[in-house]
């Protein structure tokens, strides 16, 4: 354990001057809770528009069935969360852990102004911006940059992924996507990567190619550093073999390791149903589920549940009437999950969607999604939401 | 300590085009950069030829949408529906191949990196490819003339119009999208307008529409043909007088020549430069050619500090590559990959505003795969790397297989499946003769430092021991071809 840690130290100082692990959590052997303060956020991306509709399903509410003839998920299949609403049948994970106190469903979330274009809608997500507005840094980027001055690594917070998000691009500081510890950056050329970053001297004032070795330095480093980490503490629980399996998996180890990360970022999709939604949204269901479903179980074994917030959200939700191909077109207010121990607020924590009041055939926004990050950033991982969000919006009570 | 004619005019070739071409190798040393900003200018004098890669059968198809439409208003069955979106997904794609194409071996470099300027300064996202290739006209045609004339036509192409949602700017029933748009970043700039300039600009635009086949519709009633008060002046006005308008505020001369410099120049505004350069836009009536005849010909454009400054755009590293190593691709969907997966893929903006350039291109995982694409070409490395899916374009498909299999042999194996994509190999067939003939008459130990000169805008300070290590030394050719891959998988290769 010493030996590895000094032998990092010793590749990562290749790479800048200053080198020191942010000491964040200390190493725990298996079960030991860590103290308050090291709680970190998985945020779950549903690409593609999921409906939300269908997700957290109106059961009593007869203008759903009949926008809905063929799409509509009968009372009696749906899982039972309340009188008024139950959750999609494939979601059996998160039943239970809504019945164990684990689970938040947030209504009618959206911002002003609602696109309809998926990558618009996601760049508004990613961002945080209005509507009208055109960012280029994500909120989760920013919040690197406000928590990370002086940070000399960027695996605060990781995508599991092979290309990074908008989400996770700060002004100065940006994310980094892995898709596989094991594989990172471990290419044909890797020796003469390194060979080139050793011989590469900076020059008085920071010149562009500087930028480059930077981030090729802080690549290779927090490579070798996930991949330890990731190793540390390996979880031993079953996951599905499936992407979003693979990659939970992935960030339970990580959790468990000592690593400085405090927001992991991963998607599954695609949710854009608009032909033969009901086959597709139960196959992504599933995976997601199941996968969900482990994950928990093993924070739960490990006394680390009440320490991660997991949470999903899409670009948009979908129309609330279903089209000619047993499908539905693009909408607007979605719901978002929130999943972890640490809850405050749990089950339905706000009124069901108005289908009697639509605009146009869309939902109606309550809740603008930013009130969800604003908490997210200063509730949980205590960090300046409203320098993050440049804009101070109002708290939510879930946590 | 002056700088040479070689570095001078790979400057130009790299910001007024894409890069040297092999080609031009010997012409680097032989004439200085006014000659060469002449020839430059000359090559991009003719009309370029319209781009159509629409088939027949979308032709045909949508003539038979027209007549189904004057007849009754009658719902294509679904099954002609879906084909369209795929005929329009590909034909985008030929589209976009066929442009790299041009950008790769087109003598038109001045007219063609003016002509991609332009689509990010008016980007749109369309899913419509006779929209598209319209609009890609309007660009490549107008790209080196007028601004007021390439604004127009742009605000008046169906691409833009639907794309900014002016078919529903209506009398009764307004959308501001595209007024505010056209204001915010095709013009003047956010800040250099109230709310309520853009409300009367959008009541200009009402009516202005397209039709199926593309063209320009005024649909009459719905035009709002009141009075209207715009950035102080008040007047029946329509959408041309609006734009009209905007040409004569002085900030928007300010707006467009600062992004041209940034683009161009250096992403570091110099207010002095851009204000000289603006007043002379202003004065010459917005002529796109005298403003980068002002820039390529002045000596600060020259300037060190202006050398090597700007950090590639993926298209610019693509196609910058082609222009030195001619290659033949067998596997073309590579590049629309290595687009896709490095962040800019043309004719799919991130959003109106474009691709913000600069260090954006930049984060840990492009910036590997930057570094691994000489290896790719060389079969050495694999594409292993899966892009985002993009909802927009593909309509709640996965991603169907994007490249082929590797042929070569013994790669059966390597064909692993990764996260349910195949690794795979680029299959480029690189044409060598040139360049290497290029250094014949270079004396072996100094091959490596002719070949970084060539090839790096900023000084390496990368040593020439480390690339000797890596690259092949069994013979001259080999030693040319392995080091020049080595020198193209450096950080310093991705600026100009």
């Amino acid at each position: 354990m010493y030996l590895r840690r000094k032998e990092f130290i010793q590749i990562g100082s290749l790479a800048t001057a200053s080198m020191m692990v942010p000491k964040f959590l200390k190493a725990f052997e298996g079960g030991v809770m860590v103290p308050p303060g090291n709680k970190a956020v998985v945020i779950l991306q549903l690409s593609g528009g999921n409906d939300g509709l269908n997700t957290v399903i109106p059961v009593r509410n007869d203008l759903y069935y009949k926008a809905r003839p063929k799409l509509g998920i009968e009372r009696a299949k749906a899982l039972s969360l309340t009188d008024d609403a139950g959750l999609h049948p494939a979601l059996t994970g998160f039943k239970e852990i809504y019945d164990e106190g684990g689970l938040a469903i947030l209504n009618n979330v959206g911002y002003p102004n609602p696109d309809r274009s998926h990558f618009r809608s996601m760049d508004i997500w990613h961002t945080a911006s209005q509507a009208t507005e055109y960012w280029t840094t994500g909120w989760v980027g920013r919040y690197l940059d406000a928590q990370c001055n002086g940070c000399d690594k960027p695996t605060q917070a990781i995508e599991l992924d092979d290309v990074l998000s908008l989400s996770l691009k700060g002004e100065n500081i940006k994310g980094i996507a892995v898709k596989d510890p094991r594989r990172l950056y471990g290419t044909a050329n890797e020796k003469f990567f390194r060979d080139v970053m050793k011989n590469h001297t900076d020059q008085k004032g920071e010149q562009p190619v500087d930028y480059l070795y930077k981030t090729m330095a802080e690549t290779l480093s927090s490579a070798d550093y996930i991949f330890k980490q990731s190793r540390m503490h390996p979880t031993n629980a079953t996951y599905p073999n499936t992407g979003l399996g693979n990659s939970l998996k992935t960030i339970a180890s990580l959790i468990y390791s000592d690593i400085n990360t405090k927001v992991y970022y991963v998607s599954v999709g695609s949710f854009d149903t608009h032909i033969a939604q009901e086959g597709q949204q139960q196959r992504l269901f599933t995976e997601l589920n199941d996968s969900v479903k482990a994950f928990v179980k093993d924070l739960k074994v490990n006394g680390r549940f009440n320490d991660v917030l997991l949470f999903t959200f899409s670009e948009f939700g979908r129309r609330v009437a279903q089209n000619a191909s047993n499908g539905t077109d693009h909408g607007t207010a979605n719901n978002m999950l929130f999943i972890s121990g640490g809850l405050k607020q749990k089950g339905l924590i706000n009124e069901m969607p108005n289908l009697a009041d639509l605009d146009e055939g869309d939902l109606k926004f309550k809740i603008d999604f930013k009130n969800a990050y604003a908490t997210v950033l200063k509730k949980w991982l205590n960090a300046d939401d409203k320098a993050i969000l440049m804009k101070q919006y109002e708290y939510l009570n879930f946590i | 300590m002056s700088l040479s004619n070689q570095l001078k005019n790979q400057h130009l070739m790299w910001r007024a085009g894409f890069g040297p071409a092999v080609e031009q190798l010997p012409d680097l040393t032989e004439y200085t950069p006014k000659q060469f900003y002449k020839a430059l200018v000359k090559a991009s004098d003719k009309k370029p030829d319209y781009i159509d890669v629409a088939d027949d059968y979308l032709k045909g198809l949508v003539m038979g949408i027209e007549e189904a439409g004057r007849q009754q208003k009658k719902e294509l069955p679904q099954e002609d529906r879906k084909k369209i979106q795929q005929k329009n997904r590909e034909g985008i794609r030929n589209l976009n191949m066929y442009w790299m194409h041009e950008m790769v071996n087109s003598a038109t470099q001045l007219r063609e990196k003016m002509a991609f300027f332009w689509h990010g300064h008016f980007a749109c996202r369309n899913l419509n490819v006779f929209y598209q290739q319209g609009l890609l006209d309007v660009i490549r045609r107008n790209a080196l003339g007028n601004f007021g004339t390439l604004l127009k036509e742009v605000s008046r192409s169906a691409a833009m119009l639907n794309f900014l949602n002016n078919q529903q700017n209506r009398k009764d029933h307004p959308n501001e999208n595209f007024a505010r748009e056209v204001m915010e970043l095709f013009t003047m700039g956010r800040g250099n307008y109230t709310e309520h300039d853009i409300k009367e600009a959008a009541r200009a635009f009402t009516g202005w529409g397209a039709n199926l086949k593309g063209e320009f519709i005024f649909r009459r009633f719905q035009h709002d043909f009141g009075s209207k008060t715009i950035l102080g002046r008040t007047g029946n006005f329509d959408g041309g007088e609006v734009l009209d308008i905007l040409l004569e505020q002085k900030q928007t001369a300010n707006y467009i020549t600062q992004k041209i410099y940034k683009f161009f120049v250096n992403d570091k505004p110099d207010a002095d430069k851009i204000n000289w350069l603006a007043d002379r836009v202003y004065r010459n009536n917005y002529e796109i050619s005298k403003l980068l005849e002002d820039i390529f010909t002045s000596d600060w454009f020259y300037d060190e500090r202006n050398i090597g400054a700007l950090i590639k755009s993926p298209v610019e590293l693509l196609v910058g590559i082609q222009r030195m190593l001619p290659m033949k691709l067998e596997n073309e969907e590579a590049l629309m990959l290595l687009q896709r997966i490095l962040g800019q893929l043309l004719f799919y903006p991130p959003n109106v505003a474009g691709w913000p350039g600069g260090k954006t291109w930049i984060d840990s995982s492009s910036l590997m795969m930057r570094l691994r694409i000489p290896m790719m070409i060389n079969d050495a490395d694999e594409m292993n790397v899966r892009p985002k899916d993009d909802d927009d374009a593909m309509m709640g498909r996965t991603d169907d297989g994007m490249m082929n299999e590797s042929k070569k042999q013994g790669s059966k194996q390597n064909a692993k499946e990764y996260a349910g994509m195949r690794r795979q190999q680029i299959n480029a067939d690189v044409d060598w003769k040139l360049y290497v003939k290029h250094f014949e008459s270079v004396p072996r130990e100094k091959l490596g430092e002719a070949i970084s000169k060539n090839l790096l805008q900023v000084k390496s300070r990368l040593s020439m021991d480390v690339i000797k290590q890596y690259a092949d030394q069994t013979g001259r050719e080999n030693f040319i071809k392995t080091a020049t891959m080595q020198i193209m998988s450096t950080p310093e290769y991705q600026l100009c």
